[in-house]
């Protein structure tokens, strides 16, 4: 072999190590969809609008994650009590009848101290359940949204744009229309529709790209704080932890209420942004694509931080926006952009857990 | 000799273990009907003898073994432990292999069954026959009279007391009806003294019946009472045969214990004889296997002290249970103040710094970097190694990391940089990180753990002088676990011996041997007070 030949495959070698074999397929088959795109004729610009917007108005969700595998709960597949939160928070805010940028921070306002309660208990529930927390979290995500589906017929809420024309209950689906609606992708949209710039249809929606990165900038700034070490320090090794006079039940509680609290927010953003809120069985698989996300990013069940959130985002969901049209043009069977979901996301979560090592 | 008279010879048999010599040259003899002892501490090379006598795939997988085994005076070649049971050897398990659900009838038969054919079994194979239930009752009952245990065969192993498991154990290899040679495995460790004067009572009645026994134990009194000949392992060698007629408890002791101490350079720390930095009073701590039951020790400041004993016996559970890690009760006495129980924190606050027997288990962040592992402690304790902002605190990097190129310098901790994650660091550095982070809480008494387990020489001697220098430096009270009896006396300025769950003693480093091998042992407190000053 050649010199060259030789410093290339360390280099590749040094990549592929770092980078792991799924994220290096999925980038690939990224780069190919977006070529073949192209090829076929679909509008690149606005394309790429879509696949920044769907990444970030999911990001939140998936940066929910991050404190439960830090503290050692592992993936946390009970998400959806987190986003039955935010849904609660936005309802109510429209019940009160606030509008606009007021209408969203109310929402995220009421939804917090929901979420810190409901993460209060299901904190105490995996600390009763060390060592199976995963399966565990994910059926009680399914029974709390089906619980929730009784609760949303029996709320007393009267906002006619929720209500049931009769009978009580709110609708499966509720328009964020003059509430809310795009509060943040509209918020210094760059360039706006009037300006006739043309960047192929391309757009920044910059008020959603800085509260996503606040949001970001908040959980780098817990990770490094006194607290955020402790938990690192729990999730990381729990004997260790206590050898070194922490409390790992307050701190697997502590990552516990910050997952839920950040999974009710991150409904929120993803509500604005989608246009409606949806309630009733919605929820139940929402879970599932933010931790395929933080997989594909490169966390594990022990280890996760803020680039594995940006990069599998961008990736498990821009993979996702592109497949769709693409496939719409090669092949008219109009489900084979969700089998492609179902498949990426699944597959990955497969390839995940079967990458957990025991405890040692 | 003629060979035809033994039953079981191993000759001339050695075993390495990746370059490590683990036994060397060890020939035993047993006669028909004989009780032979095989005795040694932890590591002296018990378990490796046992391991090749029953074919164990340790053994097999990491090259064999040298000598030759003889069953009858005839070579045997055995390479499992199936063909270990064939040959007519069997083992009393010091952990019971019994099935909880099933009854003492099935446990004992298991696998073995007597069956009898029915229709199924002529139609089909004969493995649908019918159990013979009731001759496998009578076989059953029959081992349980020969060791004049009155119980019924009918009964499931749950539930009962572990001394009747034993016996269900022994019961099991005695039925088999080509049994020629049975070992038994630390077999009292479990038992209480009825209990195991009751086993030794039926190690009796076996060997009358002709079957030979190999009764591996530490303990000099039990062997003195009921084994014929004796064979003493120390350091994978063998020390000594002796006819129980020829030899006392003062020598098989001294024998086990042997002299191997390397005197480590040290200076003169200073002692303050006058007070007492730790005491512990009716101390006990309920850590699985490790159990103290009820200990009084006092600490000198400024003193390194060891804590030596057998496996099992409690000298692991001290420091454990002073650091907060397991269930303790009792009184601990810091500078004479008492100090809160079951509490990891109050033992950090009150300068007490732990280094873990379990390195990887409790000692380390096995995934995160060195730098890390050094601070993370003190920053959660003391609040060191934070930036703060408001209500808001920051790590500081910068400090963290400058903090472990020191540590890096100070113990020569050998590393690609200080963000290298642990798990990828030789036994030894680990344990110098255990250490830093340990010293960076800046303790008054340090507890260190078996501290030079798994590392190779050069380490554990590095790791040994930083005791000492800590200790003449810094004046630092040092409590040091350790199994490696020399290690002990190389560095400590007393040495208390731990023996099941309670003080048996304390001795200073230039003791006899045979005062050590006793204490180890059990039979010192049993013998009258030789001027073992307790305290």
């Amino acid at each position: 072999m050649t010199e060259k030949a030789m410093s290339f495959s360390t280099a590749w070698k040094s990549f592929y190590a770092k980078a792991g074999l799924p994220r290096i397929v999925i980038g690939v088959f990224f780069i190919f969809l977006n070529i073949v795109s192209i090829v076929i004729g679909i509008s690149f610009g606005s394309l790429m609008t879509d696949v920044i917007i769907r990444a970030l108005m999911n990001m939140i969700l998936v940066l929910a994650m991050v404190p439960g595998i830090r503290s050692g709960i592992g993936l946390n597949f009970g998400l959806p009590l987190g986003i039955l939160c935010g849904l609660l928070g936005g309802v109510i805010s429209i019940e009160l009848d606030f509008t606009g940028a007021m209408g969203f921070l109310m929402a995220i306002l009421i939804a917090i101290p929901f979420a810190i309660i409901v993460g209060i208990a299901y904190g105490w529930l995996l600390n009763r359940v060390k060592g199976s927390e995963m399966m565990v979290a994910t059926y009680v995500g399914f029974s709390a949204v089906s619980l929730m589906s009784i609760g949303w017929m029996l709320l007393p809420l009267n906002a006619p744009e929720m209500a049931w024309p009769m009978g009580m209950g709110v609708r499966t689906t509720i328009s964020l229309e003059g509430r809310f609606n795009h509060i943040l992708n509209d918020f210094w949209r760059f360039p706006t529709g009037d300006m006739d710039l043309s960047f192929g249809g391309f757009e920044i929606p910059t008020g959603l790209i800085l509260f996503v990165s606040f949001m970001l900038f908040v959980m780098w700034v817990i990770n490094r704080s006194k607290m955020g070490i402790a938990m690192k320090t729990v999730g990381a090794n729990p004997k260790f932890a206590t050898a070194s006079g922490l409390n790992v039940n307050f701190y697997r509680m502590f990552g516990t209420v910050l997952s839920t609290v950040f999974g009710a927010i991150g409904i929120l953003v993803y509500a604005q942004s989608f246009g409606f809120l949806q309630l009733y069985l919605a929820p139940m698989f929402m879970g599932f694509a933010a931790v395929a996300g933080v997989l594909i990013g490169g966390a594990n069940v022990r280890d996760a931080n803020i680039s594995h959130v940006i990069i599998g985002t961008f990736l498990f969901q821009g993979l996702l926006v592109i497949a769709l049209p693409v496939a719409n043009n090669i092949m008219t069977l109009g489900s084979l952009a969700e089998i492609t979901r179902l498949v990426v996301s699944n597959g990955i979560i497969l390839y995940a857990l079967t990458q957990v090592t025991g405890g040692d | 000799m003629e060979t035809a008279n033994f039953v079981l010879q191993m000759k001339g048999i050695g075993k390495e273990y990746y370059g490590t010599r683990v036994l060397e040259n060890i020939n035993i003899n047993l006669a028909p009907g004989e009780i032979h002892a095989v005795l040694g501490e932890n590591g002296a090379g018990k378990s490796t003898l046992m391991n090749i006598l029953f074919g164990m795939s340790v053994i097999h997988s990491t090259g064999g073994f040298e000598g030759e085994v003889l069953i009858n005076g005839e070579s045997a070649n055995i390479k499992s432990p199936v063909e270990a049971m064939e040959a007519g050897i069997g083992m009393v398990h010091q952990e019971f292999m019994l099935i909880p659900e099933y009854t003492i009838t099935e446990n004992i038969k298991l696998n073995r069954e007597i069956t009898k054919p029915n229709i199924f079994s002529r139609l089909i194979s004969n493995k649908l026959e019918t159990l013979d239930r009731i001759e496998m009752n009578k076989d059953a009952k029959k081992a349980l009279k020969t060791l004049d245990l009155n119980i019924e065969e009918w009964i499931k192993i749950a539930g009962l007391p572990v001394g009747y498991m034993q016996f269900v154990e022994i019961a099991r290899e005695i039925d088999k009806s080509n049994l020629k040679v049975l070992v038994f495995d630390e077999p009292t460790a479990v038992l209480t003294e009825s209990e195991a004067s009751n086993l030794l009572d039926a190690m009796r009645t076996i060997s009358s019946k002709g079957i030979a026994i190999l009764f591996i134990t530490h303990r000099l009194d039990e062997v003195m009472e009921v084994a014929d000949n004796m064979t003493v392992l120390r350091d994978g060698k063998l020390v000594g045969v002796r006819k129980k007629e020829e030899t006392s408890i003062d020598e098989l002791a001294e024998m086990m214990v042997g002299r191997k101490i390397n005197k480590v350079e040290k200076g003169t720390n200073t002692i303050d004889e006058s007070v007492y930095k730790l005491e512990l009073k009716n101390f006990s701590v309920d850590m699985p296997g490790e159990k103290i039951k009820g200990m009084d020790l006092k600490v000198r400041k400024g003193e390194i002290i060891g804590i030596g004993g057998l496996a099992g016996q409690g000298k692991i559970g001290v420091a454990n249970g002073v650091a907060g890690l397991y269930p303790s009760k009792g009184e601990v006495l810091i500078d004479g103040t008492p100090l809160p129980l079951n509490n990891p924190k109050e033992s950090i606050n009150r300068r007490i710094a732990f280094v873990s027997e379990d390195r990887r288990a409790v000692g380390l962040l096995l995934d995160i970097g060195i730098d890390m592992n050094i601070a993370v402690t003190a920053m959660q304790n003391k609040g060191g190694f934070l930036k703060h902002y408001g209500i808001f605190s920051q790590q500081d990097t910068k400090a963290i990391k400058e903090h472990a190129e020191k540590m890096r310098k100070e113990l020569d901790i050998r590393c690609t940089g200080v963000d290298q994650p642990t798990r990828r660091l030789s036994g030894g550095n680990q344990q110098k990180v255990c250490i830093a982070r340990a010293l960076t809480l800046e303790p008054e008494i340090l507890f260190v753990s078996e501290p030079t387990r798994g590392i190779d020489v050069g380490a554990k001697k590095l790791v040994l002088d930083t005791l000492v220098k800590l200790n003449q430096e810094k004046g630092m009270t040092i409590v040091m676990t350790s199994s490696e009896l020399g290690e002990l006396r190389s560095v400590c300025d007393r040495i208390a011996i731990i023996n099941e769950g309670k003080l048996e003693g304390i001795l200073s480093p230039d003791d006899s041997d045979k005062d050590y091998g006793l204490m180890m042992a059990g039979n010192y407190s049993k013998k009258a007070n030789s001027g073992g000053e307790v305290e």
